[in-house]
């Protein structure tokens, strides 16, 4: 499995350049040009991307969301959720690196292999950072009004994490 | 949307701090958000550029098409508003799979290329499209064969087999990204007639 994945992309890299010259196309200009696209790209996302990161980090920092577990805690107790997972699962789509870093802790005290840290591995590998991913997108190519993504993505996110719950005691 | 969550994210967190007393981390987060994002952008800038240009290889010899016509009996499914043969299928593509291997680097290159081509097709610029929405959800679901950021913590940390997570991982990502499509074809009809 790791073998494929570290050689996807020189394979992929080979196929292209091979293909094109094969093709008779000018490959070195062709990388060039299409590489210069790169700059006004990231600089449309810097922008959209400055304001996300500034929202998220004031309200991550400020720590209003350990009240909110707090007030969660005992209901997740009472319907037998363990309640180490409620962060991992709200920082998910919010934050990857905040997610990352609770996982971390959570191997240190669990260790990687405990029912807990498999649950918070599987939550963490089973979806993406859907605020960052939307404000990235669509930042970068201008779109405004971004309609219903954000419900249906987070609306995803809650159901992964349900789905998750079920699922990974039958794998343990 | 992204309006009301980001004044809901700064009021809440910049009153909760000012009740609390301390209102110097809303000081230091002033400064460092902007070096934070500056770093990450300074991160992304090389990949981006290097892989836009590995495209654009693709692009011109003619392979990309190549890909996009072999894709598209299966994609066209869930992008029934995609012309056959365009480009994007080829981008949508090259993201999905590098997902897939857990290669994010290469993954966000060709989705911002894939959301460009799609912004082409798109009648209204500052509107998302609804193939703009379902590719969307297709990249927040995670989908992915190797979650490499996942196995290397794992094997930092001595697991027993760190790999182990891969099927779950699959399993569950593969399950929620069907719901999101499913809600996505909903939300999409309610939308109606503005594409």
């Amino acid at each position: 499995m790791k073998m494929a994945s570290s050689l996807f992309i020189p394979i992929l890299v080979l196929v292209i350049i091979v293909y094109a010259a094969y093709k008779k196309v000018n490959v070195y200009d062709s990388f060039v040009s299409g590489a210069k696209e790169g700059l006004p790209m990231v600089k449309s996302m810097f922008f959209s991307l400055l304001a996300m990161i500034f929202g998220v980090n004031i309200f991550l920092k400020s720590g209003v969301i350990n009240y909110f577990f707090d007030f969660l805690r005992p209901l997740l107790l009472f319907i037998n959720i363990p309640a180490e997972i409620l962060p991992v699962a709200i920082m998910r789509p919010l934050s990857g690196s905040f997610g990352l870093a609770l996982l971390n802790d959570m191997y240190k005290v669990y260790g990687p292999d405990s029912f807990i840290s498999l649950l918070a591995s599987v939550i963490q590998g089973s979806s993406d950072t859907t605020i960052y991913v939307i404000t990235l997108y669509f930042g970068t190519i201008g779109i405004k009004k971004i309609k219903y993504a954000l419900w249906v993505g987070l609306l995803t996110d809650l159901f992964m994490v349900i789905v998750a719950l079920i699922l990974v005691p039958l794998f343990f | 949307m992204i309006n009301k969550l980001w004044v809901g994210l700064i009021v809440i967190g910049s009153l909760f701090l000012i009740i609390t007393g301390r209102a110097d981390v809303l000081n230091a987060q002033i400064l460092s958000s902007g070096k934070a994002t500056l770093e990450l952008v300074m991160q992304i800038f090389p990949l981006v550029s290097l892989w836009l240009g590995i495209m654009n290889i693709a692009k011109e010899s003619g392979l990309l098409l190549k890909v996009s016509k072999l894709i598209y009996p299966f994609l066209h499914r869930i992008f029934p508003e995609i012309p056959k043969g365009h480009e994007s299928f080829g981008y949508i593509a090259s993201n999905i799979l590098s997902n897939m291997f857990g290669l994010g680097n290469a993954a966000t290159p060709f989705g911002l290329k894939a959301m460009k081509s799609l912004q082409s097709l798109n009648k209204n610029k500052e509107e998302a499209s609804h193939s703009m929405i379902t590719f969307l959800i297709i990249n927040t679901c995670g989908l992915c064969i190797i979650p490499t950021t996942i196995i290397s913590l794992r094997m930092l940390y001595d697991s027993k087999d760190p790999s182990f997570i891969t099927i779950p991982c699959f399993v569950v990502s593969f399950i929620s990204l069907l719901f999101g499509l499913m809600i996505d074809k909903i939300w999409r009809k309610k939308d109606g007639g503005s594409k």
